[in-house]
């Protein structure tokens, strides 16, 4: 096995491993590569020395799709970055085509955008210590966490018809207003999900074996999260104050009352924790916009069939579950994308992994993969 | 020869009843921790679901039994029997109804719990023989654990020895009494966290690991020898579930022939129930902890638990 792995043209292979070690090929296909990540493992014991992640394998060419499709038809494409947070890849690249093309969206879209978003920032967070849980063992809590997510699925589907590809945010406002009802459903839910995440609370972070699992493993410090680009729970967690919606506030954001959590250590448990209070946070942001939100339209008026903006670049971000995603644009006049580059937090964190990994144990190199919440969807794109 | 005989009837029996407390274990744990994640668990199939096992074992037997090319053949295929044989054979000596234990012999403690070590060598055999890292290491860490596991789980049942004067398990019904329960409190604790290493179970399943291992020392294993090291792992559990109700629970004490056995069984399967509790509820242990629990935690317990038996002794 390992004399295969030896031939691979990566960089651990560079210096043939000593006859203390052993290499380990982590993935493609595994159970908690959260997708399609390789990670070629080098272990002493069961001490990892090196580890460094192969990314690719999902690499579907988006960017370059984008360049032979309209600027409506672009949006699916973007479904398809975050799988777990497609409102946010929607919404980023909503905001740099209307920076783009100079379109003014309505207040009750804008309202639409944040709800569906913070809705989708609970969805993916669950996700994450969901899976996150899993890699510890913790396979009950995997299950608490997705009946949540599974809640916020069926509320988008009625919105929308889709349960995981949305295309809802469109150049100019979204795709379908709120059907009846629909409002006491979400604020329902927010009265239910606060109860579940003192559960998970409770039952997860009050364990110790979670807590020995996650405390002092992983530990990234402010100034790496800074110099690294880390962004969203993952710079959060080191203490790092740093939320798009506060700090470069956009859309409604400023309207409404919400704190930024932080942590203090860096470690995966502060990582993990910043996660579950930013659901309460998120509670708090949807509760507010279904109350101020006023009656309207829903969509621009006056946007042409097909979109050709002015030549010109723009370059707009906001702050998704995972961190800030960046969607920049380069218009040559056709009604055509000339060029799109999307800025992935979740590439970004990824980075960390080998710094992170290097001198924990093989079971923390799982844990500190999941506190980083990878979507490969994003980081290949 | 009528020993031989004897032997090749209790090995088909064992085999047996193994067979049908893994069938119903499975069961039972799917159905446990359905409840406990929200969920039903098996329903379709037969009463309650009852059959969905059975079902899931006529597929496993159909299986193709895989080996890969790298693997050392003969090693590979040998494994799970040498980690099921001892299991099998150490339910031989649980006393399952007044004065019937299958192997009635004065070592029954120590055979109780040196005869299932063996097993060990067949899960280290079976990481190293697939060629395939994820299942030596876990083969590895299975040997560390189970090795370390060994000896607070020894100590655990040494104040039945201390109390009763005998290893013969005959002799420590016999002699027990009910304030034990008591008195041995701290030594279930120690057994009960020790048993659950000893079967690779969760929080401990660490060799089998499925976030890092895949599956472990089993990951290339298919099939039927699949089968047999769930099996393994199951008769583990109702081994050291039925020990357990037998000596820290007064087995089957009080009452007669086949009514006792169902006590007994009763009993097992409430620790059973209680090991399967912690699994689904529990994440799993990092290696350096898992051994610092073994070693600066229940190793402890078990010493500190022998002094106070052995402080009341002399009073009695």
């Amino acid at each position: 096995m390992a004399a295969e792995i030896g031939q691979d043209e990566c960089f651990v292979n560079e210096v043939e491993p000593s006859v203390d070690e052993l290499v380990v090929n982590i993935g493609p296909s595994h159970p908690s590569t959260h997708g399609v990540c390789r990670v070629i493992v080098r272990l002493d014991g069961e001490v990892v020395t090196k580890a460094e992640p192969v990314i690719g394998y999902l690499h579907r060419g988006i960017e370059k799709m984008a360049e032979n499709r309209t600027y409506l038809q672009v949006v699916p494409l973007t479904d398809r970055l975050d799988y777990v947070g497609s409102m946010y890849a929607n919404w980023a690249y909503c905001r740099a085509v209307e920076r783009l093309a100079g379109i003014r969206v309505p207040e009750r879209a804008e309202y639409l955008r944040v709800i569906v978003c913070e809705m989708q920032r609970i969805a993916s967070h669950m996700m994450s210590l969901g899976s996150a849980a899993a890699d510890t063992g913790a396979f009950t809590m995997f299950i608490y966490a997705f009946d949540q997510r599974e809640r916020i699925v069926e509320a988008f589907e009625e919105l929308c018809g889709a349960r995981l590809t949305y295309n809802y945010v469109r150049p100019g406002g979204v795709s379908f207003d709120i059907p009846e009802g629909w409002a006491e459903s979400v604020l329902a839910f927010c009265r239910d999900h606060r109860t579940a995440l003192d559960d998970i609370d409770a039952l997860y972070f009050g364990n110790v074996i979670a807590r020995d699992r996650m405390k002092g493993v992983g530990v990234l410090s402010a100034e790496d999260a800074v110099a690294w680009g880390a962004s969203g729970p993952v710079a959060r967690g080191s203490g790092v104050n740093w939320d798009l919606r506060k700090h470069d506030t956009y859309s409604v954001y400023p309207r409404f009352d919400f704190d930024v959590p932080t942590g203090t250590n860096g470690d995966c448990y502060d990582r993990a924790r910043v996660r579950l209070f930013e659901c309460y946070e998120s509670c708090r942001i949807i509760e507010q916009a279904l109350a101020q939100m006023e009656p309207g339209p829903i969509n621009a008026s006056g946007m042409p069939r097909l979109l050709a903006p002015r030549p010109g670049d723009a370059y707009d971000h906001i702050e998704s579950a995972r961190g800030s995603l960046g969607v920049y644009l380069v218009s040559d006049g056709s009604v055509r994308p000339y060029r799109m580059k999307v800025r992935s937090p979740a590439f970004c964190n990824l980075a960390l992994l080998p710094m992170l990994a290097e001198g924990h144990m093989l079971s923390d190199l799982v844990v500190i993969l999941g506190s980083l919440d990878p979507v490969f969807g994003e980081v290949d794109r | 020869m009528s020993g031989l005989a004897w032997g090749a009837f209790y090995g088909l029996a064992a085999g047996l009843v193994i067979a049908v407390a893994a069938l119903i274990g499975v069961w039972g744990e799917r159905k446990v921790s359905a409840r406990i994640q929200m969920r039903i668990g098996p329903q379709e199939l037969g009463p309650f679901g009852l059959l969905q096992t059975l079902a899931d074992t006529v597929k496993l037997v159909l299986k193709e039994d895989i080996t890969p090319r790298a693997a050392d053949v003969r090693i590979f295929r040998i494994a799970p029997l040498i980690v099921f044989a001892p299991i099998a054979m150490s339910l031989a000596v649980i006393p399952y109804a007044a004065g019937f234990a299958p192997l009635d012999t004065s070592v029954g403690v120590l055979f109780f719990m040196a005869v299932p070590a063996i097993s060990v060598i067949g899960v280290l055999l079976a990481g190293w023989a697939s060629r395939n890292t994820y299942a030596t290491i876990g083969g590895l860490r299975a040997a560390a654990q189970m090795i370390s596991y060994e000896l607070p789980r020894t100590l655990s049942v040494l104040p039945f020895v201390l109390l009763a004067g005998s290893m013969r398990p005959l002799d420590i019904m016999d002699e027990w009494r009910w304030w034990w329960i008591p008195l041995t409190l701290i030594a279930f604790v120690v057994y009960f966290i020790s048993s659950v290493a000893e079967v690779n179970r969760g929080p401990f399943d660490l060799p089998e690991a499925e976030s890092e291992l895949v599956a472990g020392y089993f990951a290339d294993y298919s099939g039927i020898r699949w089968a047999i090291f769930m099996m393994a792992e199951y008769g583990g559990l109702v081994a050291a579930s039925l020990f357990g109700a037998a000596f820290f629970f007064g087995g089957y004490l009080g009452l007669p022939g086949a009514l006792g056995v169902i006590v007994l069984i009763a009993k097992a399967t409430l620790i059973a129930t209680a090991m399967m509790w912690v699994k689904w509820t529990y994440p799993r242990m990092r290696p350096d902890q898992l051994m610092g629990t073994a070693w600066k935690v229940l190793t402890p317990m078990a010493l500190v638990q022998l002094v106070i038996v052995g402080a009341v002794i002399p009073w009695l």
